[in-house]
């Protein structure tokens, strides 16, 4: 290793430093820090130029535009954890949240809404669980069979269930989507409402990190990202393991497409389809290692929160929206080549 | 002794099969000889790609090239704008052609070259990086033609290359045939190819017998590159139009030939000859499904389906075992230990 490439990147510690650790040493270990750090400074790059970015009203629909994300961001995490990937959960959301919409419009308008979002809940996570199976017997790389359900599960959506968009939505999932947690006056006296549902991703966010840090669960899902032979003989049981991350990335996906239904009143079966890039790329930018075995929660918000700043923010800092993609996959793989190389220290 | 190639079985008897059975269906307009050519003309874009999605799988490690169609529509765009600006389409038609291909084959090239070189030099791995390139690519095909379609126009020998004939037979399919030949002949018979299959079988081993590793694997996306560059002129021939979202399940189908042809998506082996006939059969299936009269949506359910039972179907190596059968069913070629 020569010097020219110890300075551009964090200098390896020498004993006196290791007593204080310096800041390279600290980013090191803590990639998630990294992200927070661009957006923190993202945050007042882009409120220097157009202080529009502060007002209540752009905060709250980057909050609001966050939910989704950051839902389907949680169970990608889960899943890279375990050293795959998953790029069928979009599909797994848009046939949940329509089919669900569907039959309480046509059969059963009165139902209550616990029983609604428990319903995609439960059918997300089976239908993630089939993918978890799929990949643990077929023993080929999980982005190969998730491509394939992708496809299989959008095909039943359209091909058998509902190509129409379903724009009168039952009382009660209007009003979940409209109840307000906080209510600001913004410019013009317009009254802008954080909704109720925001709660829903702290809350997920809180029973992800329980899962990783204080089950047993969360310890074989590391192991087996980190290395699913030494996990196996630890006596972790891999095919537990698949299916439940899987399973679990199914549920949230289920969990955010209701949401968002909900959110946008009115059920599209063409919506969501496309998103999966953005929230692998959220979840790589906060940390997680795509080979597994890394990450945490914490990371994963900033990651969400650092894709939804950039979404929105572009327009109001003169970049054309049309940018926006060039921005992502540039910020991909930046990402990706600073975590590479802080791996390789 | 060479055992018999049961994927290269497998796919020729099931192209037999298609074809007898459209024939019948349709009482034999599927295989009237217009009915031929179009299916064929509508295989080459995607059979490049897919020769691509092998190429990148062969190479081990995960490999996968998810930038394929990005990059295609990019070349397309890239070129065709530059090739607009330098000649006047209607006035020098040859020229336009002859620069507008070389430009796609060019951007192709290119970005190939850069996914390459990421993932060799820099270690990414492979889906991160042509995740990441793919989003780039199209970012970039978005910026260049402000998410608009650019129209290429259909100057004599570009309309030529995407809906003539020679022979009866569609110039792009001869193109494709021609490209997938010398690919194939570079696979055999070249140190690289034969590198190339040792890296994906066993990475270790290889770099321990001093293969120039980052080599092979630049040299390898960047041909998959080419393809894809190749594949974004035929799109662009056949369609007068090019843009930034064209063929959005081309991904999948990609990687499906490829599963389909046998190639492991651990790497280590993979025959072009497989992803050709692979490419034919499911244009045959394709055409079969539109016959009868089935929606896409079908048909991307059917390729979803597809492709998770040819993944079982290799997973169990039940193409291997057929052809176990059918090796000891002729004594004189049965000579196994």
């Amino acid at each position: 290793m020569t010097m020219v490439q110890d300075m551009s990147n964090s200098p390896i510690p020498t004993p006196e430093e290791s007593a204080r650790p310096s800041l390279g040493e600290l980013f090191r270990r803590r990639p998630e820090l990294v992200s927070l750090t661009i957006l923190i400074v993202l945050c007042i790059v882009v409120a220097a130029i157009n202080p529009a970015f502060l007002q209540a009203s752009s905060l709250i629909d980057m909050g609001r535009a966050s939910v989704v994300t950051g839902l389907f961001a949680l169970g990608v995490f889960a899943i890279l954890a375990a050293g795959g990937i998953d790029v069928s959960f979009p599909a797994i959301a848009a046939l949940t949240m329509y089919s669900a919409t569907l039959f309480v419009i046509n059969v059963w308008p009165t139902a209550p809404m616990a029983l609604i979002v428990a319903s995609t809940v439960i059918g997300g996570a089976g239908l993630g669980a089939l993918n978890g199976w799929m990949v643990h017997t077929l023993k080929v790389p999980s982005l190969i069979v998730t491509v394939g359900t992708q496809y299989l599960f959008r095909g039943i959506l359209l091909a058998f269930i509902g190509t129409v968009w379903l724009m009168e939505l039952p009382a009660q999932m209007t009003a979940f989507g409209k109840a307000p947690l906080l209510e600001f006056n913004g410019v013009n006296d317009v009254i802008v409402t954080l909704p109720m549902y925001f709660l829903i991703f702290p809350a997920a966010a809180i029973v992800t990190w329980y899962m990783f840090n204080k089950t047993l669960m969360g310890r074989a899902i590391f192991a087996t990202g980190g290395n699913a032979d030494v996990a196996e003989r630890l006596g972790y049981n891999q095919r537990i393991v698949h299916v439940f991350v899987f399973a679990f990335s199914g549920a949230l996906a289920g969990l955010a497409g209701i949401i968002h239904v909900c959110a946008n009143r009115m059920a599209n079966p063409f919506d969501l389809v496309g998103t999966e890039i953005e929230v692998i790329a959220a979840v790589v930018l906060g940390g997680a290692r795509i080979t597994g075995g890394t990450g945490t929660v914490f990371g994963t918000i900033t990651g969400v929160l650092l894709i939804t700043v950039v979404n929105n923010s572009l327009v109001l800092v003169g970049i054309p929206s049309t940018w926006q993609r060039v921005v992502v996959g540039g910020f991909i793989l930046l990402a990706a080549a600073f975590f590479v190389k802080r791996q390789k220290k | 002794m060479r055992r018999l190639d049961g994927s290269f079985v497998l796919l020729v008897t099931l192209i037999v099969v298609l074809l007898a059975t459209g024939g019948l269906l349709s009482g034999g307009t599927y295989l009237s000889l217009f009915n031929l050519q179009s299916m064929a003309n509508q295989v080459p874009e995607i059979g490049l790609l897919a020769i691509g999605v092998m190429l990148a799988m062969s190479a081990g490690n995960g490999g996968i090239d998810l930038s394929g169609i990005a990059m295609a529509n990019l070349a397309g765009v890239a070129s065709g704008l530059v090739a607009l600006q330098v000649f006047p389409v209607d006035d020098a038609p040859v020229a336009f052609t002859i620069l507008f291909v070389l430009g796609c084959a060019l951007v192709g090239l290119i970005g190939g070259t850069v996914n390459g070189l990421i993932i060799s030099r820099l270690g990414i791995t492979p889906i991160l990086c042509t995740l990441g390139t793919q989003m780039l690519f199209t970012g970039i095909t978005v910026v260049l033609s402000s998410g608009r379609a650019v129209r290429i126009g259909a100057p004599g020998p570009l309309y030529e290359l995407g809906n003539g004939y020679f022979l009866g037979i569609p110039w792009s399919f001869l193109l494709f045939i021609f490209a997938a030949t010398v690919l194939g002949i570079v696979l055999r018979f070249t140190p690289y190819g034969v590198k190339l299959m040792m890296t994906g079988a066993n990475q270790k081993a290889a770099e321990f017998s001093g293969f120039a590793r980052a080599r092979i694997i630049t040299v390898t996306y960047a041909l998959s590159g080419l393809l894809a560059g190749l594949s974004g002129a035929i799109i662009a021939a056949r369609n007068v139009n090019v843009k930034w979202d064209y063929g959005t399940t081309y991904l999948l189908i990609a990687i499906l030939i490829a599963v389909m042809a046998g190639v492991k998506p651990d790497g280590g082996y993979g025959r072009v000859v497989n992803v050709v006939l692979s490419a034919i059969a499911l244009q045959l299936i394709s055409s079969l499904l539109n016959f009868i009269g089935l929606s896409n949506f079908v048909r991307d359910l059917a390729w979803g389906a597809m492709l998770l039972f040819f993944l079982f179907v290799n997973r169990f190596a039940l193409v291997e075992h057929f052809a176990d059968i059918l090796s000891s069913g002729r004594p004189p070629r049965a000579s196994k230990p």
